[in-house]
């Protein structure tokens, strides 16, 4: 069972036994930052593998670069059949429903990596 | 199996360069020039140059801008910056329109394609027989910083990352990925290049009143998943535009005639009536 509370804690199950993301991610090291809403996780990324994450919150985080999405944005972003604007990460940035901080090169070269990972969690909807 | 459509090359002077353009065209009829997106070329094209349904009526031609496709850059591009703007664009369709020998034809942009067509409609309406805008929209605010879509450090493969959500989920898988292949093999600075007129150099709301429908008709398909030109862009854009035609295309997106060209064509095909109706 997935909450909200474990959602991104799931992952790197979902993530990093896929070949096919660990092939687009090979290059990609990095600490990001996501909140939703109010909620946050870390996730430590080496390779396209994401090694760690941690649920928040965090007092004084480091990271490489944050991303901050509207927990109602993300919901529907969630759904199997999501509507229009809420059907992909830049989708939720058009609408201002995603916010992007920090070192932004992790995240553009590497952007499809992202938007299969977020798209993942699709496969394991919160109950 | 062998296609019909037939690939040629064009040499051409524009806009003070002398330019090698790669054409394909199938059919005979009424001339239907199709213009591709930005940092893309006339591939996306495919599924139209290949409709025996629309090929019997309509000699569809679509061209790979230079920069794009197999038109390469002109000698020199190597100590150059790529900036289309609407001044060229407009003079390049029409200059390229001319040497192929269409008579008025109709000319169906997609995206950039779609927004080119409107001015093609207020300065040169009286030499077209009609536009037809898929994604079309007068003006578009950027939402992100287009420097990540030309640097060294970042792979093209960024290109079709910006674009795959523009598509609808139930597009079919094949057709969304070849759209992004198109847009991975763009050359160094040429998606960025073409978005100068998309997001800075083509506004043109100013000039919609100058479009005079009743001598150049403006047709509008927009696909709602589409968040670039968005159905709110269009919907303004062809409120300004008095005659201007507008069609809401569900489950389509930014790229309708190669995501999903089977059912695009189910909204294309009345309009296509239309011009044939028309004469």
């Amino acid at each position: 069972m997935v909450t909200q509370d474990s959602l991104l804690l799931n992952l790197p199950a979902l993530v990093n036994d896929d070949r096919a993301l660990a092939r687009w991610g090979r290059y990609l090291d990095a600490d990001v930052l996501v909140e939703i809403g109010a909620d946050s996780w870390m996730l430590h990324i080496h390779q396209g593998k994401i090694l760690e994450a941690r649920r928040g919150p965090f007092r004084m985080p480091s990271f490489t670069f944050a991303i901050r999405i509207d927990a109602d944005a993300f919901t529907e972003f969630l759904r199997p059949d999501p509507v229009p604007g809420r059907n992909d990460l830049m989708a939720l940035v058009r609408h201002r429903l995603l916010r992007l901080e920090g070192d932004l090169h992790p995240f553009f070269s590497h952007l499809i990596w992202f938007k299969f990972v977020f798209a993942k969690l699709r496969e394991a909807p919160i109950t | 199996m062998i296609e019909n459509i037939v690939g040629r090359y064009l040499h051409i002077e524009l806009n003070g360069h002398r330019q090698r353009v790669y054409f394909e065209e199938a059919g005979q009829g009424i001339p239907l020039l199709c213009l591709h997106t930005a940092g893309s070329d006339g591939r996306q094209f495919r599924a139209i140059l290949n409709d025996p349904d629309i090929t019997a009526h309509f000699r569809c031609v679509t061209f790979d801008m230079p920069w794009h496709g197999k038109s390469s850059p002109p000698a020199g591009w190597q100590n150059s910056e790529y900036k289309l703007t609407t001044d060229a664009y407009t003079g390049m369709v029409m200059a390229i329109a001319a040497a192929l020998g269409l008579d008025r034809p109709v000319v169906m942009g997609c995206s950039i394609g779609g927004r080119i067509v409107l001015d093609l409609a207020a300065e040169h309406g009286a030499k077209l027989r009609g536009v037809i805008g898929l994604q079309s929209s007068a003006y578009t605010d950027s939402y992100y910083d287009l420097e990540w879509l030309h640097r060294p450090d970042v792979n093209g493969e960024v290109c079709g990352g910006i674009v795959s959500g523009l598509m609808a989920p139930q597009s079919p898988e094949h057709e969304r990925w070849e759209t992004l292949w198109h847009y991975m093999q763009s050359g160094p600075g040429v998606f960025r290049g073409d978005l100068n007129f998309y997001a800075v150099d083509g506004d043109m709301r100013g000039k919609l009143a100058k479009i005079d429908t009743s001598v150049c008709p403006v047709w509008m398909l927009t696909g709602n998943y589409d968040y670039s030109a968005t159905l709110e862009a269009s919907r303004a854009t062809a409120a300004a535009i008095a005659g201007a035609e507008l069609t809401i295309m569900e489950q389509l997106g930014h790229f309708p005639m190669s995501e999903n060209p089977e059912r695009f064509k189910r909204f294309l095909r009345p309009v296509l009536e239309k011009v044939r109706a028309r004469g």
